[in-house]
């Protein structure tokens, strides 16, 4: 969010709690997201994410706590609100063989608004060919972008997206993170969940990271590394004998380790990079290998909660 | 209201032919089983007397019509609980797409069957049954309509409730083909023993065969207002009860 103007939330969320049983799925989250901005829920599988979004949706009640969504109560106000938004779920499924036409054609039907012209919709999702193929011969990628397509004929301000790379590999999720890009082009909020830190780091305005039904920190990517992980470490390799004794004279560093030619400078701040550039230059050190490790979201992950995201 | 019904029920029609054995295994089959069964009873049956004659004439047809509603119905439950499964219902429900719209049009399409199936055999068997001339057809079929709502409700009562798509079928067969054996079709309730007179008389598919055969045999409405009265009660309490334990996924 680059804009100076106060931003308006469109989704509020305050202490919700649901439980299936004994088992406690979402507990006090709370959290906002504002106009125009790609927000994401991020955490490991089970963690909520998906629990909470469908509650945002309107598809389930929390047990406790309040919603809303552009000024909407999405429980009691489900069909008022799901003309204003576009929902992608997770793992969704269309009848084996409707046409990708018939889908859009029955979608579009079924929105007050007049929808978003569907021809050229599916023509930007590069479904232009396909609007004959039934829904149980596309690919992957192409269901993903069927489903794209289903949540923005109804022109939403708000488009949910829930785990939606998932199962594509990187070429295809790359070119749904793009349109991802293309939906807050046209100044609509984009409320998605995912475990995939690379594609929150590259997509997402602000995260919020969830953990057991929990969630940990809200924050833009970038903030929660700074905040979390400070930590940063240069790696690099020079013959020079006097290199090591130099190095150990950089401010802000924690330690120095040597194997071979090769060392590890860690310490922390953004200066550091700077200083040890200033260092090699001052000193004339000749290197032949440069570079820096710099902590991303899932470091941030591993260290507030102890456990890989992955895991 | 109900924005949508129309286009889903055409799209669940559509669909619902591109299957393999969809059209054939629903409408063609029945159809042909009922013209080679014609072509050999035809030939080979004696003279009919009096018993044997009141089957035929009133009996099979009856028969022919519950088992389409029945195998409709099943057909029914097994595409709700796969809709299930696969998230469809899910999907179809985040919209502003009504449940009862997405029920409503399933139903329709299956009335829609049943009648096709059933209006092919009447053109179908004219040749081989002589029947039916005198049979009241628009009657007929406003109780065929009762009977089948009544049964599709206990239908979307058991949909309502399996847990996968695999055991839908089993279960609703299970379930609505022991109901045709001791609805009176075959035997009169009144000589079946007394513990399974009481269980006919608490189905509704005993109030479903006395209504159709009073019906095919042109009685009066006003002798079976009991039947579709029965029919009814199974009908509201089975959506009232469904939409209680419906689950969407």
């Amino acid at each position: 969010m680059n804009n100076l103007r106060t931003p308006r939330p469109v989704i509020q969320v305050s202490g919700i709690r649901k439980t299936y049983g004994a088992t406690v799925a979402v507990d006090e989250v709370s959290f906002e997201v504002y106009d125009g901005e790609i927000f994401g829920l991020i955490g490991p599988n089970g963690a909520g994410k998906t629990t909470t979004m469908e509650c945002v949706e309107g598809i389930r009640k929390p047990d406790r706590g309040t919603i809303s969504v552009l000024g909407l109560d999405p429980f009691r106000q489900v069909y008022k609100l799901q003309d204003r938004i576009g929902v992608q779920l997770q793992q969704a499924q269309l009848q084996k063989r409707i046409k990708v036409w018939e889908a859009v054609d029955l979608w579009a039907s079924l929105y007050k608004k007049k929808p978003a012209d569907a021809e050229r919709l599916l023509d930007q999702l590069g479904l232009g060919d396909k609007r004959n193929a039934w829904f149980m011969n596309l690919s992957g990628g192409q269901k993903q972008r069927l489903f794209i397509a289903l949540a923005l004929i109804n022109d939403p301000e708000v488009v949910f997206l829930d785990e939606l790379t998932t199962g594509l590999d990187p070429q295809a999720r790359r070119a749904i993170w793009e349109l991802v890009r293309g939906i807050r082009e046209r100044g609509k909020t984009v409320f998605l969940t995912t475990h995939l830190m690379e594609e929150a780091e590259r997509l997402c305005d602000r995260v919020a990271i969830i953990e057991r039904g929990r969630i940990i920190d809200i924050d833009t990517p970038q903030r929660l590394v700074d905040r979390h992980c400070p930590e940063r470490t240069v790696v690099l390799a020079t013959s020079d004998p006097a290199a090591e004794e130099r190095f150990r004279t950089i401010p802000q560093i924690d330690s120095v380790m040597r194997s071979d030619l090769q060392f590890t400078i860690r310490g922390r701040g953004d200066d550091l990079v700077t200083e040890v550039i200033h260092c090699l230059s001052e000193s004339r050190i000749r290197v032949t290998d440069f570079r820096m490790i710099v902590p991303n979201l899932e470091d941030v992950f591993l260290k507030l909660t102890g456990r890989s995201i992955r895991d | 209201m109900l924005r949508g019904l129309w286009k889903l029920t055409w799209i669940e029609i559509k669909v619902f032919m591109r299957e393999p054995l969809g059209a054939f295994g629903t409408v063609g089959f029945p159809v042909l089983v009922f013209l080679v069964i014609g072509r050999v009873a035809g030939r080979n049956l004696p003279a009919p007397s009096l018993a044997t004659s009141s089957f035929l004439r009133v009996g099979l047809p009856v028969l022919a019509t519950l088992l389409i509603a029945v195998s409709s119905v099943i057909s029914l439950i097994t595409i709700v609980s796969i809709y299930r499964e696969g998230g469809i219902l899910k999907r179809l429900r985040a919209t502003p797409l009504r449940p009862q719209t997405i029920l409503t049009a399933h139903v329709i399409v299956k009335l829609a069957l049943t009648a096709a199936t059933l209006a092919l055999m009447v053109l179908a068997g004219k040749r081989y049954y002589p029947i039916g001339i005198h049979v009241p057809w628009f009657g007929f079929t406003i109780a065929l309509l009762i009977s089948t709502l009544s049964i599709l409700s206990i239908g979307f009562l058991i949909a309502s409730i399996v847990p996968t798509a695999r055991f839908a079928q089993p279960i609703g067969a299970a379930i609505l083909y022991p109901m045709i054996a001791v609805s009176g079709l075959f035997t009169p309730i009144n000589s079946m023993p007394p513990v399974v007179q009481t269980v006919a008389r608490l189905l509704p598919m005993t109030y479903a065969v006395s209504l159709l055969e009073g019906i095919w045999r042109s009685d009066a409405w006003s002798a079976h207002i009991g039947d579709v009265a029965a029919l009814a009660l199974v009908f509201f309490a089975c959506i009232a009860l469904s939409a209680k334990v419906f689950r969407w996924e």
